[in-house]
C-alpha cells in the first residue's frame, strides 16, 4: 500500500492509496463544510444542496446523472455532517475514470428552479420522517441545548419553515462560498492507476475557481450542565442524550477517549452493558465519541420505559462519578484496545471503508491515515492517558436532553 | 478470480463451507443452529428469542461476564439473533483469532447455561424491544406486512407478544433448547482470513461428536393475505405492499431479481423516477425480494406525508402495472451490470461472503459459483421478465399503511 498525494494548482488536494491487490476502487469529494458553516436563515442548506448537487449539470440532467452512474453499476452515495459534505462511488476499476467524470461534473452543478422546486419537497418528506423517529429528534434537540449559540448546535436538515423558505439564490451563495477548489479534498483508494487519477482530476477540476474558503469559528465550547425535557406524547420510550465535553478531532487525547468511551459503555462488555443492558433495565445505552473541528463529545445514550429514565439516569450518573474519581482498570482497558484495534483492522478492509478513514485523517490532522498507524496509537494509550483525558475532559458533567411522554423528570443527583 | 469454497458434511449431519480469503486479515465465521421462530408453538411465541438472549449467558466453564470478557479480549464482535428458520450466532475478528473464538463457541453451542436467574432480564429487553417497535414506524408497517401474506408459521418476527413472553419459563426454554439444537441442517460458515483445513479439523474435533436427528419440516396453516391500516398519529403515512414472487429456489429467481432491479436497483430505476424524482412524493421509496419457506414475495416501501400518501400509493402499483408493457435492454444492462459488480465487492468481504455462502447451502444445499450467477444474469432478457409476470401477475397486492388515515385500494 502506498499513499499519494498531489495538489492543482487551483488549491484542490487530490489524496490516494494504491492497493494492487484491491478488487475494486473507491473515490470521493470531501467538502469542509456542512451545517457548522450555515448562516442564519440558510440553515439547512448544506444538507439540501447535497441533494441538489444531483439534479444536473451543463452536460447531463438529473435523470443522466442517475442513469450515467447506474451504467457503470456504481455503489455511490453522498453524504452532509456538521462539519463535511461528501460525494463518493465505488466501481470496479475500469469504471474508476467513469466514475470520476460523473463525480467531478456534479460538484458543478447547474441548481435550475424546477429541479430546486421538486426537491425541496424530498427535503421536507425528509424532515417528516425524522419526526416520526424519536432516537433522531434527541440528537438534534440535544445538540441545541449542549451547544447553544455554537454553530455545532445548528441542525443539518434545517427547520421546516426555513427549508420551505430557502431560495435557489441563497443555495447559490452558499455554493459560490464554500466550494471553493482550496476547500476540497479529493481521496481515491484500491486498485487504482495513481498516475491516470491525477491525470484525470486535473482534467476534470482544473478549470474549477473560486474565492479562497476559510471556517472562521472553530472556538471550543464550555456547555452549562443541566437537564431538558422535551415531553413528545407520541413516542413510546423515552430518549435521553447526556453529552459532556471530549476531545477534539485534532487532540492527542482523542484515542484514550475513544478507548473510555469503549471501557464504559460499548455494546457488549462494558460497565453499562454489565449494569444496565444485561440486567435488563433498559431498551439501549452505551457511550460514544464524536469529534469535531476544535471541539468534541463525549456521548451516552438511554432509551427506555418512560417511567423508569429517573432512576436509569441516577444509575448512569453513579457510573459516570465512579469512572470520573478512579478511571477505569488495567483489564478494561486491554478488553477496550482488544475490540477496537480488531474494529479498525475489519473497517479498513474493503476501499469502501479506507476512503472515509484516509479522508477524515487528512481533512483534520494532515496525516496519512494508515490503519497500523492508528492501531499503534490506540495500543500505546495507558491508564495514566486515560486519566489525563478524565482530568481534561470530566464524563460527569452532563447536559442531559430527554425527548418522550414524560412531562416530568426528577433525578435525584442532579449533576 | 480466486473463488475457492470448501464444503464438508460430518456424520452427524453438520455442514461447514469455507472460503480463504487473500489479502484480509480478518474472518467472519456465523453459526446458523435450526432452532427458528419457525419452530415455536404458538403459545410459546418469543421462545427462541429468549434462548437466543439467554444462551451467551454463560456456558461450559464460563459464566456469563468470563464469556463475555474472554470473547473481547480476541476482538470479537459478536451478534446473535433468531430468523424464521434459524438461530444464528455470528462473530467477526481477526482470522487468526478464529480457532479460539470457534473454541468458546463450541460451548456455547453445545453446553449453554441457559441460567434461571437471568430469564427475567431476557424477558424485560424483550418487551422493551417490543415496545421500542412502536417509535420504528417503517420496521413496523414491514413486519405487519410479512404478518400478512405469509401463513403462519412464516410469517413471524422476533418480537413474540407481551402475553407469550410473561407465560415461557426456563424450562421451555432449555426444551426449545434440546429439541432444536442439533447439528442435522446446521451449517456453519466461515470466510476469511483463515486455513480451510485447520478449521475442518477443529470444527470436527468440537462438534464431531454432537448428536441429534433431523427435525421434521413445519407444516404451512391455511391463510388468506389481508390488507389492513394501522392508524396512529404520526408525521408520515407509511406504505408497504407486497404481491408473490418467485421463491430463492424457483427457476424464475433470477428475474424476479431482474423486476427487483428495474424498480429499484439503483436511482435510474423506475419508482425511484418516478416517485421521488418527477414527483418529489417521498424521501424513501424501494422494492426488495423476500423469501419465507416455498414462497416468494415482491416488496415495496414508502413513507410520505399524509396528504401525498394516496398519489404515492397510486403511482407505485401504476409502476409495478407497467412492467408487462415490456422492460428495454438498455433497463436491463444497468442492472446487470450492478449485479455482477455487486457480487465482485462480496469478495471484498467477509460478513457478505459467509452470509451468501449459508444463504445459498440453506436453500440450495450447495454455493453457487459466481460463474452461475453471472451466467443466469447475463439470461435475464424482457421474454424472461413477461414469462414470470405470467406466473407471477401484479394482480391483488396486499397492503398495509400506518397513519392517521387509511388510503383507498384500488381493485
Amino acid at each position: 500500500m502506498a499513499f499519494h498525494t498531489h495538489t492543482l494548482p487551483n488549491g484542490l488536494t487530490l489524496i490516494g492509496e494504491t492497493i494492487p491487490t484491491a478488487l475494486s476502487a473507491s473515490f470521493g469529494f470531501y467538502v469542509r463544510t456542512g451545517s457548522r458553516d450555515e448562516i442564519g436563515a440558510e440553515n439547512g442548506v448544506s444538507h439540501f444542496l447535497e441533494h441538489m448537487m444531483f439534479k444536473g449539470t451543463a452536460r447531463r440532467t438529473a435523470l443522466e446523472v442517475n442513469l450515467d452512474f447506474d451504467r457503470i453499476g456504481a455503489d455511490y452515495n453522498a453524504s452532509t455532517s456538521e462539519e463535511t459534505t461528501c460525494y463518493f462511488a465505488t466501481v470496479l476499476p475500469e469504471y474508476l475514470p467513469t466514475a470520476i467524470d460523473i463525480l467531478a461534473d456534479i460538484m458543478r452543478p447547474s441548481l435550475r428552479e424546477q429541479d430546486f422546486d421538486t426537491e425541496k419537497q424530498v427535503i421536507l418528506e425528509e424532515i417528516k420522517m425524522y419526526e416520526d423517529s424519536p432516537a433522531s429528534m434527541v440528537w438534534d434537540r440535544a445538540k441545541t441545548h449542549y451547544f447553544g449559540d455554537h454553530p455545532l448546535g445548528q441542525s443539518i436538515l434545517g427547520p421546516s419553515a426555513g427549508i420551505a423558505a430557502l431560495s435557489r439564490g441563497q443555495m447559490q451563495d452558499y455554493f459560490s462560498r464554500r466550494y471553493a477548489p482550496n476547500n476540497v479534498v479529493a481521496v481515491v483508494c484500491g486498485a487504482v492507476d495513481w498516475d491516470a487519477v491525477v491525470a484525470c482530476v486535473e482534467k476534470q477540476c482544473g478549470h474549477w475557481s473560486g474565492p479562497t474558503a476559510a471556517r472562521s469559528d472553530v472556538r471550543d465550547h464550555r456547555p452549562t450542565p443541566g437537564v431538558h425535557l422535551i415531553p413528545h406524547a407520541a413516542a413510546t420510550q423515552e430518549n435521553v442524550l447526556m453529552l459532556s465535553r471530549g476531545a477534539a478531532a485534532e487532540s492527542p487525547l482523542r484515542y484514550a477517549g475513544a478507548l473510555l468511551a469503549t471501557a464504559v459503555g460499548d455494546d457488549s462488555g462494558s460497565r453499562i452493558y454489565w449494569e444496565l443492558v444485561d440486567p435488563g433495565l433498559v431498551e439501549n445505552a452505551g457511550c460514544m465519541v464524536d469529534r469535531a473541528e476544535g471541539t468534541g463529545l463525549f456521548v451516552a445514550t438511554l432509551t427506555g420505559d418512560p417511567e423508569a429514565t429517573g432512576k436509569n439516569l441516577k444509575h448512569l450518573q453513579r457510573i459516570f462519578d465512579e469512572v470520573q474519581r478512579d478511571g477505569i482498570t488495567e483489564d478494561e482497558l486491554t478488553q477496550a484496545k482488544n475490540k477496537v484495534m480488531s474494529r479498525i483492522v475489519r473497517a479498513n478492509e474493503r476501499p469502501k471503508g479506507r476512503l472515509h478513514s484516509l479522508a477524515g485523517a487528512w481533512l483534520y490532522n494532515r496525516e496519512q491515515g494508515q490503519a497500523d498507524t492508528e492501531i499503534a496509537r490506540f495500543d500505546a494509550v495507558t491508564t495514566t492517558d486515560i486519566r489525563s483525558y478524565l482530568d481534561e475532559y470530566p464524563i460527569d458533567k452532563l447536559t442531559i436532553t430527554a425527548y418522550g411522554p414524560l412531562t416530568t423528570l426528577v433525578i435525584d443527583t442532579l449533576p | 478470480m480466486a473463488e475457492i469454497v470448501q464444503h464438508h458434511t460430518y456424520a452427524n449431519g453438520l455442514t461447514l463451507l469455507t472460503q480463504a480469503m487473500p489479502h484480509v486479515r480478518s474472518a467472519t465465521f456465523a453459526l446458523h443452529l435450526p432452532a427458528g421462530l419457525c419452530r415455536e408453538t404458538p403459545d410459546q411465541r418469543g421462545v427462541g428469542t429468549l434462548l437466543a438472549e439467554s444462551i451467551v449467558r454463560g456456558a461450559g466453564n464460563y459464566g456469563s461476564k468470563q464469556l463475555s470478557v474472554a470473547l473481547d479480549n480476541l476482538g470479537v464482535d459478536r451478534s446473535e439473533s433468531i430468523g424464521l428458520f434459524n438461530l444464528s450466532l455470528a462473530a467477526g475478528t481477526l482470522g487468526r483469532n478464529v480457532p479460539a473464538a470457534l473454541k468458546l463457541y463450541a460451548d456455547v453451542v453445545r453446553r449453554p447455561h441457559l441460567p434461571e436467574g437471568e430469564l427475567e432480564a431476557a424477558k424485560e429487553l424483550m418487551l422493551l424491544d417490543l415496545a421500542g417497535l412502536e417509535d420504528s414506524p417503517q420496521e413496523k408497517v414491514m413486519l405487519e406486512l410479512k404478518r400478512r401474506i405469509y401463513p403462519e408459521p412464516f410469517g413471524r418476527n422476533q418480537y413474540g407478544t407481551p402475553e407469550t413472553i410473561d407465560r415461557v419459563t426456563i424450562d421451555h426454554v432449555r426444551a426449545f433448547y434440546a429439541t432444536h439444537l442439533r447439528p442435522h441442517g446446521a451449517i456453519f460458515s466461515v470466510a476469511g482470513a483463515i486455513d480451510p483445513d485447520e478449521i475442518r479439523a477443529l470444527v470436527g474435533e468440537l462438534f464431531g461428536d454432537w448428536s441429534g436427528t433431523e427435525l421434521p419440516d413445519p407444516l404451512e396453516e391455511a391463510f388468506a393475505p389481508t390488507s389492513v391500516h394501522l392508524e396512529k398519529e404520526t408525521q408520515q403515512t407509511q406504505v408497504a405492499l407486497a404481491v408473490p414472487s418467485a421463491p430463492f429456489t424457483d427457476v424464475d429467481y433470477y428475474a424476479a431479481r431482474g423486476v427487483v432491479g428495474v424498480l429499484s436497483g439503483g436511482m435510474s430505476s423506475r419508482l425511484f423516477t418516478e416517485v421521488r424524482e418527477k414527483r418529489g412524493l417521498c424521501y424513501s421509496v424501494s422494492a426488495g425480494h423476500d423469501t419465507a419457506n416455498r414462497r416468494g414475495a415482491l416488496v415495496c416501501y414508502a413513507g410520505t406525508r399524509i396528504e401525498r400518501a394516496q398519489e404515492t400509493l397510486d403511482v407505485m402499483l401504476a409502476e409495478l402495472r407497467r412492467l408487462t408493457d415490456g422492460v428495454a435492454v438498455e433497463e436491463l444492462d444497468r442492472l446487470k451490470t450492478s449485479l455482477k459488480t455487486a457480487l465482485v465487492m462480496q469478495q471484498e468481504s467477509t460478513g457478505a461472503r459467509a452470509a451468501a455462502m449459508a444463504g445459498d447451502w440453506f436453500h440450495l444445499k450447495r454455493v453457487r459459483s459466481l460463474d452461475e450467477i453471472v451466467s443466469a444474469v447475463n439470461a435475464i432478457d424482457d421474454a424472461a421478465i413477461q414469462r414470470y409476470l405470467e406466473r407471477f401477475p401484479i394482480r391483488n397486492p396486499t397492503v398495509v399503511t400506518l397513519g392517521p388515515t387509511p388510503l383507498t385500494i384500488p381493485v
